[in-house]
């Protein structure tokens, strides 16, 4: 059973009343984790909405009730009944530790099925096979490895739909966080770590990619356009962007990692085999020509 | 001789803050010109500077805390124009460098030099009031607390004029915060800043502990102590368990950027997801540390002013206590998306969600403390009322964010921000203000305007709203933290509605000047002189308005949990046995009081805590080593003094409770 059916019962009109709090909508806005493009964000999404309506039915009898009984038992108000030494109730503390507690019974539930449902590092289950990308955050721009066609791409994230993505995102200095909102989960990229994500995108499109841990003063625009398209086309692209541009060596990389923001979206054409690997076993400065080889030759 | 400091670190090409260092340092100077040309230097050093008073100084707490806001906020108006105007290629009027700053030092100040000195003064006035006794355990070292935390503040403000603040954000994360990253001193200024007032804020919280544990009137049990004494104590539990986590977090920080240790950065092994486990190990029991004495001040004021005993009282001791011991074992979910893995991220979610048990339980005994009494609609309610209402949907975005995979989608977006500005002001900042309305007669003899105080209340209560409302659904569709100006132009009208909420909160705070200052002029016929304005239920409503230094001239004895209310119904004949034994044999009968004499330890100890900080973050060695010979010599020579006590003579007391007759004397 996973969390979407767990949950599923507990919604109704409340989700309405949950979505229109939320305000922000699903009315065309570009980004909004309320309109997903996968899987990933779209259960994302739902448990964003049926956890929201969980506690609204008792948030707002609570505010409700809050502001009815300061009003009605108002000093000046004659037909109030007092029970002004009134301190304890043994059924009524039973109540009130026993309603919090079931409605965390039931969202620690969601919870824990969800983590698990949702991590991050888990494959997506699908009879396509999975594609690799390996992303590089940078000082203050990103790059994006397809070790599988050898080619990269700065600032543009060219993604096939159908198809389960295995991202592999680390560092090359500070601190980022990967994140496309309308596809759902976002995760770290630390230097010297190598954390995984796994995503899909069912319609082709353009949606918009973002850091979302503060890394300095280029963050703002360390941006990235994500352009999902067909298998097809996105063959295609993997072909042109292999016959031309320049080659991601280790002089290349070493020339991306010197800080600038606003950095133009290009591609290589050709990628050292193990440049990936080699940044991640080497963080804190870029990898030399003979540390690409060494991670090259121990794959 | 200077170390790196020279005319450089000035911001003679920076108009914003080259004017306003211009303007405060300009309205410093006609402060203590005032001050000289009046004569009014003995009086301050003598009544206040080197008071031990523990009255003295929590007032001392919540004036910084009240000048700090006005920083805070600065930061916080201009935070907000910005992202109103930077839409689209606008580049707005704060360049990133800049912005950075800005954003960094808002969240420094508003946490540690506002909220810190909000809830420590109201604990430093009231917990010894309550407890029924004459001061804390121990009032010189109250004093160097306080005066440690104004260093604090002093060095970050230095960071305006001279040199530049750090531009990481309030938690200063590795690697951005190493040497690498922020070569400046900016860094330094945050760290060495809050080393000071750390220890500072560590030292009232052992104070304080031992205050409550060990200092309390005849007959008080842990089970009739004021549930305000019950959220103190819990709250300064955690700060003697989480300050020293920050200290030493921040010790091994500086150890990399002085001595080019690898703690925190990739190289040799180092890591930056230790200082992020380690910072919020200090930082989620923080956010408790600040909101627990709030929860007391509702509690007392809504007991209070509905004029019933507080529901629950056991079940609130249980709850508080809960919440103090579960805010260790849930700081991972300020990190969700590092990747832990399933198994951390739910155990971690769900501990987080458990803690809203025991405050859903707070939530409804205030509401049965409620049902069947009489309220009266004083500003003290009012700010109660909005808290609950506020409080709820903060409460409920907060569970939403430890669902990890909600987390997933809204960590790091201005969701999470409208999440714990709407627990920190819906929180911490109206229940300061609830105490502050609810103790100010009892500091200072008058009552506060009621009319102004309700204006206070609906600015911040409708500001706070349209502020951040807004963020909850900009989060929503993607808009991240901290970003200096975005792309997408249908945010716009949002931020300018934010940025709206925020000039009428700023309005709430001007307004807050303005009521203070128009009840100290009218104070003649607003003044208080039963002690009791609110017909209160505690002891400290027992003694007179302000107390007298020695707060008690009779110790009073308590036989239940509303002290002062059963002397002045139920167990009036009972009290009035008890002390009938006094009464008898001297009538009236006081004995001569012991107590400390003003010291000037803290205040010059801190003085050259300044000087040192300054020293360390310029490098500037000889000053630093005078700075530290000054700092121990003081608390040597304190060590070794032997002058230090002061006696309250029984004449003087009979004089004093005459005039302004009290519990356990007249009454």
């Amino acid at each position: 059973m996973n969390c979407v059916s767990f949950v599923r019962t507990g919604r109704g009109l409340l989700a309405v009343t949950a979505g229109a709090l939320l305000g922000a909508g699903l009315s065309g806005c570009s980004s909004s984790v309320l309109d997903p493009h996968g899987p990933i964000g779209r259960q994302e999404k739902l448990i964003l909405i049926d956890s929201t309506a969980i506690m609204l039915a008792i948030v707002i009898p609570v505010i409700i009730a809050t502001l009815v009984f300061a009003w009605w038992f108002r000093a000046g108000n004659s037909k109030a009944t007092r029970y002004l030494d009134w301190d304890y109730s043994g059924r009524i503390e039973f109540v009130v530790w026993a309603i919090p507690a079931l409605v965390i019974l039931f969202l620690g539930g969601i919870a824990w099925l969800s983590s698990h449902d949702l991590d991050p590092p888990k494959a997506i289950a699908s009879p396509v096979a999975p594609l690799d990308i390996d992303v590089v955050s940078l000082d203050w721009k990103w790059l994006f490895i397809y070790p599988d066609a050898s080619v990269a791409s700065v600032n543009r994230l060219v993604l096939p739909v159908g198809t389960p993505l295995r991202f592999h995102m680390t560092s090359a200095g500070v601190m980022n966080s990967f994140f496309i909102p309308q596809l759902g989960s976002q995760i770290y990229a630390m230097a010297g770590m190598d954390t995984k994500l796994n995503l899909l995108v069912d319609d082709p499109g353009l949606y918009h990619g973002l850091s979302a841990q503060f890394s300095g003063d280029g963050f703002s625009d360390m941006t990235f356009e994500v352009a999902a398209m067909t298998r097809q086309d996105f063959e295609q692209w993997l072909d042109a962007t292999r016959t031309g541009g320049d080659t991601l060596d280790a002089a290349a990389y070493e020339t991306l990692t010197h800080p600038s923001a606003k950095v133009a979206q290009h591609t290589y054409g050709t990628v050292t085999g193990g440049i990936f690997e080699a940044i991640l076993m080497h963080p804190g400065a870029a990898p030399t020509a003979a540390q690409i080889e060494h991670s090259e030759s121990a794959d | 001789m200077l170390g790196k400091l020279t005319w450089a670190a000035i911001p003679f090409n920076q108009p914003i803050p080259l004017v306003t260092s211009i303007v405060i340092v300009l309205g410093v100077l006609a402060i203590l010109a005032l001050v000289t040309i009046k004569g009014w230097w003995p009086y301050l050093w003598q009544e206040w500077f080197s008071s031990t008073d523990h009255k003295r100084i929590g007032v001392m707490y919540v004036v910084l805390g009240l000048v700090m806001l006005f920083r805070g906020f600065a930061d916080a108006i201009m935070m907000r124009a910005q992202l109103a105007l930077a839409q689209g290629g606008a580049p707005g009027f704060l360049p990133p460098e800049h912005y950075d700053q800005i954003f960094s030092a808002h969240g420094t100040i508003m946490i540690f030099f506002v909220a810190m000195p909000f809830v420590i003064g109201l604990m430093n006035f009231v917990v010894p009031l309550q407890l029924g006794v004459r001061d804390v355990a121990f009032p010189v070292l109250n004093s160097v607390s306080f005066w440690l935390t104004a260093s604090g503040a002093l060095l970050v403000n230095l960071s305006l004029f001279i040199g530049e603040f750090a531009r990481t954000g309030w938690l200063a994360y590795p690697p951005l915060s190493e040497l690498a990253y922020s070569p400046g001193v900016g860094v330094d200024y945050y760290l060495w800043s809050l080393q000071i007032s750390g220890l500072g804020t560590l030292l009232a919280g052992i104070n304080f502990t031992t205050t409550i544990l060990k200092m309390r009137a005849p007959g008080m049990s842990y089970m009739r102590m004021p549930i305000f004494c019950w959220t103190a104590l819990a709250s300064n539990l955690l700060i003697v368990a989480a300050f020293p986590i920050l200290t030493a977090t921040f010790a091994l920080l500086l150890l990399d950027r002085y001595c080019g240790f690898h703690f925190f950065t990739p190289e040799l092994g180092g890591n930056a997801m230790m200082y992020i486990n380690l910072i919020w190990c200090w930082g989620h029991p923080e956010v408790y540390i600040l909101i627990l004495p709030c929860f007391g001040v509702f509690s007392e004021v809504i007991s209070t002013f509905s004029s019933k005993p507080l529901f629950g009282y056991h079940s609130m001791v249980v709850a508080t206590m809960a919440i103090c011991v579960l805010s260790f074992i849930v700081w991972l979910h300020h990190f969700f998306t590092m990747g832990a893995g399933a198994d951390v991220n739910g155990f971690f979610g769900i501990a987080t969600m458990i803690i809203a048990v025991p405050t859903g339980v707070k939530v409804f005994n205030w509401l049965f403390t409620i049902w069947g009494g009489s309220v009266r609609f004083t500003v003290p309610i009012y700010w109660s009322l909005g808290f609950m209402v506020t409080f709820v949907l903060g409460g409920l975005t907060g569970v939403l964010l430890a669902v990890p995979p909600a987390d997933f989608v809204l960590h790091n977006s201005l969701f999470l921000i409208a999440h714990f500005h709407n627990v920190i002001i819906g929180g911490v900042v109206f229940g300061f203000m609830a105490g502050y309305s609810y103790w100010f007669p009892k500091a200072f003899g008058f009552t506060l305007d009621e009319t102004l105080g309700k204006a206070v209340f609906w600015c911040w209560f409708v500001g706070f709203y349209l502020a951040f409302m807004p963020l909850y659904a900009l989060g929503i569709m993607g808009a991240t933290r901290r970003m200096q100006h975005y792309a997408d132009p249908s945010w716009q009208p949002y931020m300018i509605a934010a940025f709206a909420g925020a000039a009428l909160i700023f309005t709430g705070i001007l307004l807050t000047v303005v009521q203070l200052a128009w009840s100290i002029r009218t104070r003649e016929r607003r003044r208080d002189l039963t002690g009791d304005p609110w017909n209160g239920r505690t002891l400290e409503w027992g003694t007179a308005s302000p107390p007298p230094s020695w707060n008690y001239a009779v110790e009073p004895h308590v036989h239940g949990i509303d002290a002062f209310w059963d002397v002045k119904t139920k167990n009036r004949e009972l009290h009035k046995v008890a002390e009938s034994r006094y009464e008898a044999e001297h009538k009236p009968h006081y004995e001569t009081i012991h107590m400390p004499k003003p010291s000037g330890t803290g205040f010059i100890t801190a003085f050259c805590a300044v000087f040192l900080g300054f020293g360390l973050i310029w490098h500037i060695w000889w000053l630093v080593l005078v700075a530290i010979i000054g700092c121990i010599g003081m608390l040597l020579r304190q060590a070794w003094d032997t002058d230090r006590d002061m006696y309250i003579s029984a004449e003087q007391l009979e004089e004093f409770e005459r005039l302004h007759p009290s519990l356990g004397t007249q009454r």
